[in-house]
Parts: C-alpha cells; sequence; structure tokens
C-alpha cells in the first residue's frame, strides 16, 4: 500500500513528465541539469550527515560523463539504458578502490584529499589527445531502443530519464536514511569513536556511503553528459566541486528531495544572475553563499521546520 | 648535463615561486584553522595592482629601477587594504565555525573577489613586462635564464628567512607559535588572541598580494589566475604539513622540482605529477610531511 508521501511523490513525477511536452525547451534543459547535478549533490549529503565533506565529487561526475561518451563512442551505441549502466559500473569500480584510501581519512584532509583526486582525473584528462584534451568531446544524444521521444523538434528523453532517475535515487537514499546503517551517519559525526565501541566499524559504513555518493555523481555526470551532448575536464576541476558543496549547504542536508529542489533552485538562481549582470554573476552566488551560512546554517530546506513549528 | 641544469634552475624557480604563495596560506591556516580559498584573489589582486601601477608608471617615463619598489608598495597597500577589510569587516563575525564550513566561507569571499577585481580592473589582459626584460638573461652552459627568475629566486629566500626569523627569534613571533600550538591557552596567559589574528590575516594577504605583484611581469594578468594558483597552493601546503611554514618550503621545492622534472621528460604529466605526488604523501603520511598529528577527540 502507498503511503501519501508516495502518492505525492509519484503524482508530481508523472506531472513533471506530462509538463515536458508543453514547457519550453530552455527550461525542460535547465531542469535536466539541475537534477543531474541534484543527484550527485544528493551523494554529497549522505557524506556531510556522516560530517564528512568531499571536495571532490567532480571526479566521479566526470568519470561518468566520459564513461558514457567513451562507450557510445566505441559500440556506437546510443541506449540509454545501456549507458547509464555503463557510468553506474564505472563509478562502482573507481570508488571501490579509492574509497579503500580516502575512508580512512576525515575533516579537511578528506576533504582535501579526495580534491587531490578529482584533480588528478582533471590532469590527465586535459593531457590526453584521445580525449579530446582540454576540449573534451561530443557525446550522441541518446535514445530507448532507437526512440529519441522527439516532441515539436526537442528531445525529452534524457529529462524524463532524469525525473524518473532523480525519483527512484530519491526513493532509495530515502528508505536508506531511515535504515540503521545511514543513520550511523549522523552518530559518526557526533562523536566517531563512541560509535566504534559499540562495535561497528566506522571505516566500513563510510566506505559504502562514499560508494553510494560516487555512484551518484557518475549517474549525475551520465546524464549531464546526454542532455548537453558535450563533456569536458573541467567537469573534474576543483570549481566543479565546489559547486556542489555549494548546493548541498544551499539545499540542507535535512531530507533526500532537498538537494534535488536546492539544485533546481541554484540552476534558476545562476541562469537569472547570469542573464541580469554577466560580470558579477558570481558575486551574488557568493553572497549567497554567505548570506546562508550566516542566515541559515542549516540550508534552505531549515525552513521547512520552521514553517512546521509555526503550523503547531 | 644540460637537461639536469635546466630541471635544477627551472624547478627551483618554479619552487621559489610556489612558497611565494603558499606562506601567506600556510600561515593564515597555523594560527586561525582557516584553510583560505580567498588566497587565490588575494594573489590575483597583488598581479592586478603590481601589473597596472607599473603601466602607469613606465608611461610616465620614470627611473626604471624603482619599479621594483613599486610591485613591492603595490602588494603592501592591496594586501593591507584587503585583509583589513575582510578580517576586520567580515570574517571576525564568523570565529569558532567548523573548520569545512570556513574553506565554504572563504569561498564565497572567493567568488565575490573575483568578480570585484573584474568590476576594478575590466576583463582585458594587463602586461607589464619591463621590470622582466629590465634585468636581461643570463646564459649557462649554453641555455638561456632570465635574470628576474634568479631575482625570484633570492627574494623567495629572503622571505623564507625573514619569516624564519621572526617566528623563531622574536618575542612576537613566539607568541605567534604560542597561538598555533594552543590557541586557547595562549588567551588564557594573557595573549591577545583577536589581534594576532588580524595580523596574521594582514601578512597573509600580504604575501599572497606579494606573490602575485612578483609574478606579474612575467606574465599577462587575465581574469581566473587566482583560481588556478589557489589549488596548486593547497597541494604545496598539504604535502608540509597544513600550517607549517618550513613545511611549505618542503613542499614548494617537492613539488617545482617533481613539476619541472615532469615538464623536461614527459610534458603530458604535467598536472598529474602534483596532485600524484600530494596523493601519495597523504596516503602515507595525511598529516602532511612537517605537521604534528594532533590526537583525536573522545
Amino acid at each position: 500500500m502507498l503511503s501519501k508521501n508516495q502518492i505525492f511523490v509519484v503524482a508530481a513525477a508523472a506531472l513533471m513528465i506530462l509538463a515536458g511536452l508543453v514547457m519550453p525547451y530552455w527550461f525542460s534543459f535547465l531542469v535536466t541539469v539541475a537534477l543531474a547535478k541534484g543527484l550527485v549533490v544528493l551523494g554529497l549529503v549522505i557524506l556531510m550527515r556522516a560530517g564528512l565533506v568531499s571536495f571532490g565529487q567532480g571526479l566521479y561526475y566526470c568519470a561518468g560523463a566520459y564513461a558514457v561518451g567513451a562507450f557510445s563512442d566505441y559500440f556506437q551505441t546510443d541506449n540509454v539504458l545501456l549507458l547509464v549502466l555503463v557510468a553506474i559500473v564505472c563509478g562502482l569500480v573507481i570508488s571501490s578502490i579509492v574509497g579503500l584510501l580516502l575512508s580512512r581519512y576525515r575533516d579537511i584532509f578528506f576533504a582535501m584529499f579526495s580534491m587531490a583526486f578529482s584533480m588528478i582525473l582533471y590532469g590527465v584528462l586535459v593531457k590526453s589527445a584521445a580525449l579530446g584534451s582540454s576540449d573534451g568531446f561530443n557525446v550522441t544524444k541518446p535514445s530507448l531502443f532507437g526512440w529519441a521521444a522527439e516532441f515539436n523538434g526537442t528531445n525529452l528523453l534524457s529529462y524524463w530519464v532524469a525525473i524518473i532517475l532523480a525519483c527512484v535515487a530519491g526513493a532509495i537514499i530515502w528508505r536508506y536514511m531511515r535504515s540503521p546503517m545511514g543513520m550511523t551517519g549522523e552518530a559518526i559525526r557526533e562523536n566517531e569513536i563512541r560509535v566504534e565501541y559499540l562495535g561497528v566499524s566506522v571505516q566500513k559504513i563510510i566506505y559504502i556511503k562514499y560508494i553510494i555518493a560516487a555512484v551518484l555523481a557518475s549517474v549525475g555526470g551520465s546524464i549531464t553528459a546526454m542532455t548537453v551532448g558535450h563533456i569536458d575536464p573541467e567537469m573534474a576541476y576543483w570549481t566543479t566541486s565546489g559547486e556542489f558543496v555549494f548546493i548541498a549547504l544551499m539545499a540542507g542536508t535535512g531530507h533526500v528531495a532537498a538537494p534535488l529542489i536546492g539544485a533546481v533552485i541554484f540552476e534558476l538562481m545562476r541562469t537569472f544572475a547570469f542573464q541580469l549582470s554577466p560580470y558579477t554573476w558570481q558575486m551574488i552566488l557568493g553572497i549567497a553563499l554567505l548570506s546562508i551560512i550566516i542566515f541559515l546554517p542549516n540550508g534552505l530546506w531549515s525552513l521547512t521546520d520552521k514553517f512546521k513549528k509555526g503550523a503547531n | 648535463m644540460n637537461l639536469a641544469l635546466a630541471v635544477l634552475v627551472d624547478g627551483v624557480v618554479y619552487s621559489s615561486w610556489l612558497f611565494l604563495i603558499a606562506a601567506g596560506l600556510t600561515l593564515i591556516y597555523g594560527v586561525m584553522k582557516i584553510l583560505n580559498m580567498a588566497h587565490g584573489s588575494f594573489y590575483a589582486i597583488g598581479a592586478y595592482s603590481g601589473a597596472s601601477l607599473i603601466g602607469v608608471y613606465f608611461a610616465g617615463g620614470n627611473p626604471p629601477w624603482a619599479s621594483y619598489l613599486l610591485l613591492v608598495g603595490a602588494a603592501l597597500v592591496a594586501g593591507l587594504i584587503v585583509g583589513l577589510l575582510i578580517e576586520r569587516g567580515f570574517l571576525r563575525f564568523m570565529y569558532g565555525r567548523d573548520e569545512v564550513v570556513m574553506i565554504l566561507v572563504t569561498y564565497g569571499i572567493l567568488l565575490i573577489l573575483e568578480d570585484a577585481i573584474k568590476l576594478l580592473w575590466g576583463v582585458d589582459p594587463y602586461f607589464a613586462y619591463q621590470p622582466y626584460t629590465l634585468l636581461g638573461r643570463t646564459k649557462i652552459g649554453g641555455l638561456s635564464f632570465a635574470n628576474y627568475d634568479f631575482m625570484l629566486i633570492c627574494v623567495t629566500a629572503l622571505v623564507a628567512l625573514v619569516l624564519w626569523w621572526s617566528l623563531n627569534r622574536t618575542r612576537s613571533g613566539k607568541i605567534l607559535q604560542s597561538v598555533i600550538h594552543d590557541r586557547e591557552m595562549a588567551g588564557a596567559l594573557g595573549v591577545n588572541v583577536t589581534k594576532i589574528f588580524t595580523i596574521t590575516f594582514v601578512i597573509g594577504a600580504f604575501l599572497g598580494a606579494f606573490a602575485g605583484a612578483l609574478t606579474a611581469p612575467g606574465i599577462s594578468v587575465v581574469p581566473g589566475i587566482g583560481i588556478e594558483v589557489i589549488i596548486l597552493a593547497f597541494a604545496v601546503v598539504v604535502i608540509g604539513g597544513l600550517g607549517s611554514v618550513g613545511g611549505a618550503f618542503v613542499g614548494a621545492l617537492i613539488v617545482g622540482l617533481s613539476r619541472a622534472l615532469s615538464v623536461h621528460l614527459y610534458p603530458d604529466g604535467e598536472l598529474f605529477v602534483i596532485y600524484g605526488v600530494m596523493g601519495l604523501v597523504l596516503a602515507f603520511r595525511p598529516q602532511g610531511l612537517f605537521a604534528i598529528a594532533g590526537a583525536r577527540k573522545i
């Protein structure tokens, strides 16, 4: 039996999917890219709930995108299911190796070390001529067994895929956060040593959380690659990872919906800031970031708590 | 033989440049426990104020030798203004927050400063090549090197010496070290920690701007130079151990020499080498080479 919340989510997703038929192309494009980033941030939120901030999620974002690009190019396929699967496998493989090392680190060292790994990928990609060096290369538009979901001249497939993936990932992570292992994250953030005294391997839990975050990030990267149709090493640069941390902080870690909605707000904010003043959009973002840190330390999602308290 | 010489000179020049940037960053972290992303902007501001002043100075037909003093002066003024403005005007209200949150705070400042720079100086590149070409070039063993780069090495050595001397041989330096070691205890013994914070931040900002001003003659000053530099400085201080000035010195040498080696032997590995070294050091010594490992809180 579906609960009230589940019905709401399914209805909202169905509405969004149908709305794609009538909404302008720029908006569906913006939402797709935003949800792709939202998935990355969702992974980041899992880590942040355990007290870890990764400044290197760009590593998996970029790796997922390049996996999709290289795979579709080499095997001449544009099957969206296959491409997302390739990105997942890629994220899984890299993170299960890198995670062995990173799960031993905390605080600022975790942040710096994860950043180092993403910069290593950036350094490799910028210099590999076969993958287009710093220019990157183009990725084919996806199709579902040959069906490209063309309506009024716009390709809606990646938009729909993004919405479905965001809902599925959100539901899985929502369950995960309520599971004993998901909840251990907060305990680790509060006091790691006490958690270990209770007989739990902190390192193992962080390892798993890291892998989940990485897979989400590579799925996000795959969606971006298929939507934008172009990938470049900039996706692994530290400013990209910084943007994810920005969104996570802005949105808050209180709920799985927060990063997804936060990403859409961020993209809208950035688009309009860029429209309004092409020279000072970064300044606007910076001021927004600082105001949120000062006035809403728990992110935009904490507004809903205030609203609920007010209602009672 | 020539190759070894080229690697050595290039490596040391690059190392001294790295140390100039990283010194301020590591000093601020050591004292204030803030990993200051805005340090890249300090560098950029120093470069812009140096380059634009040099341009005006030479257009006026003034004696060329004084342009070096102008670079130092520009960095001093820029560092003082920006450092004071940010620390007194904003950062002091944020003390006591989590280290990772402070990274984001300085990231926000970086974003704001990047655009402030564009507003102040525009988006066109600045060139201030005169101080660079003025010193001429030297031929060693068939290879030609810019004398300006040798001057950079001497200046860095001087900065390192002054930093070491004032930290270890002066009263105020020892007070600063006590704050680095234990902020609360130093405060309890009567050290004005707030004042130390302000002074440190201004010195750090000056060092960043100074590095920028000294680099400006050798490059074209364009928007975004701070973003590229800050990540390199991070690698250096993380390798040396966050907060250790001596560590930054060694870190800069390691990164500088390994980059020079890679540039001459395997140019494609240039960026990879820097972060590869950083990863390698972190894998074996998470705290960096020269930082003291802290106890875990229970």
